[in-house]
């Protein structure tokens, strides 16, 4: 199987969020970046259809040179081959053209995502790109088997689940679930080793065209202090005479 | 020259995220001076409620199956259109970049506003998993906006709509071979209040209370990470950044030590209580109310409290 997995590269879950003075973009001193925790599902359930069904990982990021160290960290964790596309992205529409472009010229089986990049939560590339390709997707995908050229994959929906079949190629946006927390891998010393002499092929970018501007960026209000209560009877009457909650 | 706004139905029902779509589609319009069309299933019950939220014209179609031939019907009628709207329900969520692709659109997700101005439309989202909201224009292609339940409400209006049937033709390109709902619980994406607890339960025994109090608030319950990865409670019901971000007017957080994972997906919630033993636990300074108890004394006392105050009003 030739496996695709597009993986954004984010700040890390921990990192506190600036904008520069302008209000213009994020202010990245002090961030660390990782691989997309969506992804990271993606990433190893590529690892165990490949063991199952043999074939090649290829992970793909549309981004600038910076990125760089995360398709290594995911050559280390097991992908075999890495390609940045060379573009600052703007927007989810771009990414996903760049990507269609990328794909219609290979040949890849399955093409996995993640549900959502946690950086502008925009949960839009994957569907785009199904939509681009012209080839099935499946949201928030926690299940997903494949069998000769068919695949069953299962997505949550609003208050349960949903399972649609169909044929290869498909487009996934993944999640837990997908496969467990504890199958997550982290990259060990031979993987490091090994990572560096994966290829990682850096390809021009062909599309500019944008569809939206980001004006500006601004850090919610914070909450004034806590109101803290002895009595369950004063909690119930402050949430429905001064918070109207209830 | 509309505003084309989609209306999901659950069993032929309209969620209240299709009411709040067609109020959201109805407040952009009137700005715009132009009209609201809603598309809707003709498998729907009652299409000319939709009037009373704002909609002039209530077209009806066979509704393909899947969110990408629902994503091609719509694209058909986008010609033209001043704007898309859609709830970001998780069958919106899957349409609308489809939709966006396919017609040529300028789409923001995770809205939280209505447009501030609409030529070009610039609409607020939030970004960062909460903790940053970005202002952004829609300026290249038909402006779709995909906007998070519960977050610019439902309004009434007095109104006559017309209700029509249409058609439209999308393909699915997959089929739908099981679909599983658990009956009579509230989704969490929708819900007004949802009752949350972590770790500090020690056991998914002790969820009974939890649950009881969720009923009793018509809430839907929700869970911190690491409860969902030792299997406590499902995945679907894991919140924060690395889980579904939840928007309701209440969040009640029970055990939950409030790491900044579990607050990105949370503190978009309009009132937060706190439930802890520890007054050191960081939840409390993202709260708004907070009791520093044992979670066994109070929860149980919570339900009884609301309880009454339910059966008062
Ligand atoms: C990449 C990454 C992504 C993550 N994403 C998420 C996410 O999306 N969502 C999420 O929730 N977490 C996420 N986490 C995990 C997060 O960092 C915390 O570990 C987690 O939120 C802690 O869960 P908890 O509060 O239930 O447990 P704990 O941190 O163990 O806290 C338990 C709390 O219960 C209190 N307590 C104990 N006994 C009682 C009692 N009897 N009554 C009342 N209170 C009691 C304790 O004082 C404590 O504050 C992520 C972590 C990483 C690394
Ligand atoms: N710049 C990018 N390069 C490669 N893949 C991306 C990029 N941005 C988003 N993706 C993929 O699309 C998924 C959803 O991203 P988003 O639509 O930005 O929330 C991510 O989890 C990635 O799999």
């Amino acid at each position: 199987m030739n496996l695709l997995v597009c993986i954004s590269h984010v700040p890390d879950t921990t990192a506190k969020i600036n904008f520069d003075a302008a209000g213009k973009a994020l202010d990245a001193t002090g961030v660390q970046f990782v691989i997309n925790p969506y992804d990271e599902f993606s990433l190893t359930k590529a690892l165990h259809l490949k063991e199952a069904h043999g074939g090649s990982i290829t992970v793909l990021n549309v981004g600038g040179p910076e990125t760089e160290p995360t398709l290594r960290k995911a050559l280390a964790i097991g992908a075999d081959q890495a390609i940045r596309i060379n573009a600052t992205p703007t927007d989810a529409i771009t990414v996903a053209k760049e990507l269609k472009n990328h794909i219609s010229a290979n040949t890849y089986d399955l093409i996995l995502c993640g549900q959502e990049s946690i950086d502008y939560n925009g949960q839009q590339v994957p569907a785009m790109l199904g939509a681009l390709l012209n080839l099935p997707f499946v949201n928030a995908c926690v299940d997903l088997t494949i069998d000769g050229s068919s695949a069953n994959a299962t997505g949550e929906i609003d208050g349960g689940h949903a399972t649609y079949s169909g044929s290869l190629p498909l487009v996934v946006g993944g999640k837990k679930g997908l496969v467990e927390e504890k199958d997550l891998r982290i990259p060990n010393m031979r993987g490091i080793m090994t990572a560096r002499s994966k290829p990682l092929q850096v390809l021009e970018a062909s599309e500019s065209d944008t569809a939206t501007q980001a004006i500006k960026f601004v850090k919610p209000a914070g909450k004034s202090s806590v109101k803290l209560v002895d009595s369950v009877d004063e909690l119930v009457h402050l949430l429905h005479n001064e918070a109207k909650a209830i | 020259m509309s505003i084309i706004v989609f209306v999901e139905d659950w069993n032929n029902q309209y969620k209240k995220a299709s009411f709040e779509a067609v109020s959201y589609a109805k407040s952009w319009a009137t700005e715009a001076g132009t009209t609201v069309t809603a598309v809707t299933s003709n498998g729907a019950t009652d299409p000319s409620t939709l009037a009373t939220f704002g909609a002039d014209r209530i077209l009806t179609i066979a509704l393909n199956a899947t969110p990408f031939g629902m994503a091609q019907q719509l694209a058909t009628m986008a010609e033209g259109a001043t704007g898309m709207v859609i709830a970001g329900t998780s069958l919106g969520r899957s349409i609308a970049p489809a939709l966006a692709a396919l017609a040529g659109g300028a789409l923001s997700t995770n809205t939280t506003s209505v447009p501030s101005s609409v030529s070009p439309v610039v609409v607020e989202r939030g970004a960062f998993s909460s903790k940053g909201i970005e202002t952004i224009a829609l300026s290249g292609g038909i402006p779709i906006v995909s906007f998070v339940p519960n977050s610019v409400g439902i309004h009434e209006r007095a109104g006559e709509g017309t209700v029509e049937s249409g058609e439209a033709t999308g393909t699915d390109l997959m089929t739908i071979t099981e679909k599983t709902i658990a009956s009579g619980k509230v989704a969490l994406p929708e819900a007004e209040v949802v009752v949350s607890a972590g770790r500090g339960l020690k056991g998914p025994e002790h969820w009974g209370m939890i649950e009881e109090l969720a009923s009793v608030l018509g809430a839907a319950t929700a869970c911190s990470k690491p409860v969902s990865d030792i299997g406590w409670r499902p995945h679907s019901e894991h919140v924060g950044q690395t889980g579904i971000q939840v928007n309701p007017n209440l969040y009640i957080a029970i055990g939950i030590s409030g790491a900044i994972q579990h607050l990105a997906g949370v503190s978009a919630s309009k009132t937060i209580v706190v439930v802890n033993t520890d007054a050191e636990a960081p939840f409390f300074k993202a709260a708004d109310y907070g009791i520093v108890g044992d979670a066994f004394e109070v929860v149980p006392q919570l339900v009884n409290a609301m309880r009454a105050f339910k059966a008062g009003q």
